[in-house]
């Protein structure tokens, strides 16, 4: 199968690796790229546990292509903390806001996006922004818990 | 918010609380949090291969022939698995704890007893060529009759599901083809009830459905031992069902888990560990055995169904004085936990209630389905909403509130429960007092009085005066095992006799195969005589319960 050099920035550093043709954007950053933070649950996009951030947008790695980001910026669950924790993943460590764990990278990436868009989410404005986010432990209540309080902190600082 | 009532229990309970009501951090929070809590998949191998098995489109079939030569061919293919390559390829995953007969194989060889049960399996470069592979694999299947009903399931003449137990039912202590509860006796209390109430509940396969997919990676290490992340709840239980299966010592085996994606009950059954091994011992490579999400609801054992039919005898005054219960649980193609959870339930009947006359019928049934598994709370959960509907159905008849119903026939501490165990801590009244006050329900006086504390104990603390019991369901031929035996069986596990099984009921005579005995590893010891029936060994010691035998005496 021929094989196509994808060149994009994960995480703010400049990357390339090689994906086979058809390979989807989940399967190239784990296994091509080596970051691990997108995790497999359906590969039909209904879980989200695979949410990445690319160029700003929430998009679902099962099912986008690899080549899709050439050149384009892309952001994963790994690269939140920079030096220190984000506070969108202390928030969700002060609120209990993972039990397996396993739908925690998707989920903070659909939370960085709508706090990096609305600072002041109501209830029902982060309830619809993780609605594409499983979480089959349902700590859905704290999820939602620590997202507001994120942005609860950040207006008073 | 958590609300404490520090009224109730106030002299039973310690108020130096370090843990309750105050937030804690997990552990393992932040690996969650960063993305790096290594999962069964999030290990890397160089040169990783990928296993994909072919499965039944058939509820029941026999294999007349597997043809693979095509498979073989195809692009990436490293090596086809079918059931042969399985070193020893039958299993019972609590035979472990030497409860149960083998019945599962890995990859099954001459019949498929479930929808999507595998019979070979492809390992190749890639998870897209295995999956091309797979469609290549011709079976030649002959279809046969199946059922799919528990009730269906148990009536002479039914197709046999599972070869070993020809009835279709588990066989239970090696004497019964049903886990008995007797408890006085609920037909002379049926005659003297003002109110006979039955019902007919039934409860649903559930999919445990975590979001992590089950599955394994398996890699040659040094020293000729494998290593094997897994994405199992019970890792030395998996480790065990592995080194049966691939019969070497489990000192080859270097299992890794505990970071697990969501289990539920549905990823204690071993399934994988043992196939992706053995990819690794024929290939010399990583492999890696996984299942999809369509896989995960499939072939993933659910919870299994339950149908329960109860009657109780209730006087005027709504007291409950007899309940019986005949159970059917739908173990699906295969025993895996569900001989268990049948245990536990009937030692969980009546319910949390002050019943003084008790029976109970309950049946591990095979059909074609699912095999079923374990799921929070297994073997409970689907009773209590049985119980539950039915406790709501005699307050109905006997037109009392249902709330006051039950605090009537609650547990109180001092009363002698139907497994022969006194109650105590019971603490029923009180939710029931407090859940009324929340919805704005009305108790009567005596609720409102009643307490967990008084009332109990006294007669309501003796056994029944005479039990009623039967051999209805004996069947002979098979060994009670030596389960719950720990440590006490010197002469290691001992081949299974496998005479013909004679039958009290009516049925036509099952055959049993003549299945090997599991031997372990270590140089096999003489067979020991058979252990004396029950009824001729000296009982003497303190009664001690344990969760799969029942009372034990030591």
């Amino acid at each position: 199968m021929a094989k196509i050099p994808v060149t994009f920035t994960l995480n703010g550093s400049e990357r390339a690796a090689f994906a086979e043709e058809g390979l989807n954007l989940l399967e190239f950053l784990r296994r091509a790229v080596g970051d691990l933070s997108p995790k497999y649950g359906c590969g039909q996009g209904t879980c989200g546990a695979c949410t990445v951030i690319i160029d700003g947008e929430t998009h679902l790695s099962c099912l986008t292509m690899a080549d899709a980001v050439q050149g384009r910026k892309v952001e994963t669950a790994s690269g939140l903390a920079n030096g220190k924790v984000h506070p969108l993943q202390e928030a969700f460590m002060e609120h209990f806001a993972a039990q397996c764990g396993y739908c925690t990278p998707g989920m903070l990436m659909s939370a960085k996006v709508l706090l990096d868009r609305n600072p002041s989410p109501t209830r029902a404005e982060v309830i619809e922004a993780i609605s594409g986010n499983l979480c089959r432990c349902t700590g859905y209540a704290p999820i939602i818990d620590a997202i507001l309080a994120t942005a609860n902190t950040r207006r008073l600082a | 918010m958590i609300e404490f009532r520090k009224e109730f229990f106030a002299n039973e309970r310690d108020d130096n609380l370090n843990e309750i009501g105050k937030p804690t951090r997990r552990q393992d929070i932040l690996g969650h949090v960063t993305g790096r809590s290594p999962y069964f998949d999030d290990h890397l191998f160089e040169g990783l291969l990928h296993i994909r098995c072919v499965r039944s489109p058939y509820h029941r079939a026999r294999i007349r022939r597997i043809d693979i030569s095509a498979a073989e061919k195809m692009p990436g293919v490293v090596r086809v698995l079918l059931g042969k390559d399985v070193p020893r390829n039958l299993n019972t995953l609590l035979s472990l704890l030497d409860f149960g007969l083998d019945d599962e194989p890995v990859l099954s060889e001459t019949k498929v007893a479930y929808k999507g049960e595998p019979v070979a399996a492809v390992i190749a470069e890639s998870e897209a060529e295995a999956r091309a592979a797979v469609k290549t694999v011709k079976v030649e299947w002959e279809v046969l009759p199946h059922v799919l009903d528990v009730e269906d399931a148990i009536k002479p003449g039914a197709p046999v599901v599972c070869d070993v137990y020809p009835t279709n039912k588990f066989i239970y202590h090696g004497k019964f083809d049903h886990q008995k509860l007797r408890y006085g006796d609920v037909e002379e209390a049926f005659n003297r009830s003002d109110h006979i109430v039955e019902g007919r509940y039934q409860m649903s396969p559930i999919e445990q459905a975590p979001i992590e997919t089950c599955g394994a990676i398996a890699a040659p290490e040094v020293n000729d031992r494998y290593v094997c992340f897994t994405s199992t709840q019970g890792l030395f239980f998996s480790l065990g069902t592995a080194a049966k299966l691939l019969t070497m010592p489990s000192s080859r085996l270097h299992f890794v888990g505990g970071t697990v994606g969501g289990g539920f009950g549905g990823k204690v059954d071993s399934m994988h560990e043992p196939l992706a091994i053995l990819g690794a011992m024929l290939t010399g490579r990583p492999c890696k055995y996984a299942w999809d999400r369509e896989e995960e609801m499939q072939v993933g054992a659910p919870r299994g169904a339950e149908r329960w039919y109860i009657k109780d005898g209730v006087a005027r005054d709504g007291r409950i004085l007899a309940r019986k219960f005949t159970g059917y649980f739908d173990s699906g193609a295969y025993t895996r936990l569900s001989s268990y959870a049948i245990i536990k339930g009937v030692g969980h009947l009546p319910g949390p209630y002050t019943i003084p006359n008790v029976y109970a019928d309950v049946f591990c049934v095979y059909t074609n389905r699912t095999p079923a598994t374990a799921m929070r709370g297994f073997g409970i959960t689907g009773v209590d909403f049985a119980i539950e509907a039915h406790m709501d159905k005699v307050a109905e008849t006997v037109g009392l509130n249902p709330i006051d119903l039950r605090i009537l026939n609650s547990y109180r501490d001092g009363d002698m429960k139907a497994h022969r165990r006194v109650a105590k801590n019971c603490a029923l009244v009180e939710c029931c007092q407090v859940v009324a006050e929340k919805g704005g329900i009305a108790l009567s006086p005596a609720s409102r009085q009643a307490t967990s504390m008084t009332d109990g104990g006294g007669e309501r603390g003796l056994l029944p005066s005479r039990t009623a019991t039967d051999q209805n369901g004996a069947v002979s031929g098979y060994r009670a095992g030596d389960y719950g035996k720990k440590g006490g069986n010197k002469s290691g596990p001992q081949p299974v006799q496998s005479p013909m099984p004679t039958y009290a009921s009516t049925a036509p005579a099952p055959q049993r195969p003549a299945g090997p005995a599991y031997q372990p590893v270590t140089p096999a010891q003489p067979a020991a005589p058979a252990p004396a029936p029950a009824t001729e060994t000296p009982r003497h010691g303190a009664l001690r319960f344990s969760s799969l035998s029942g009372f034990r005496r030591r």
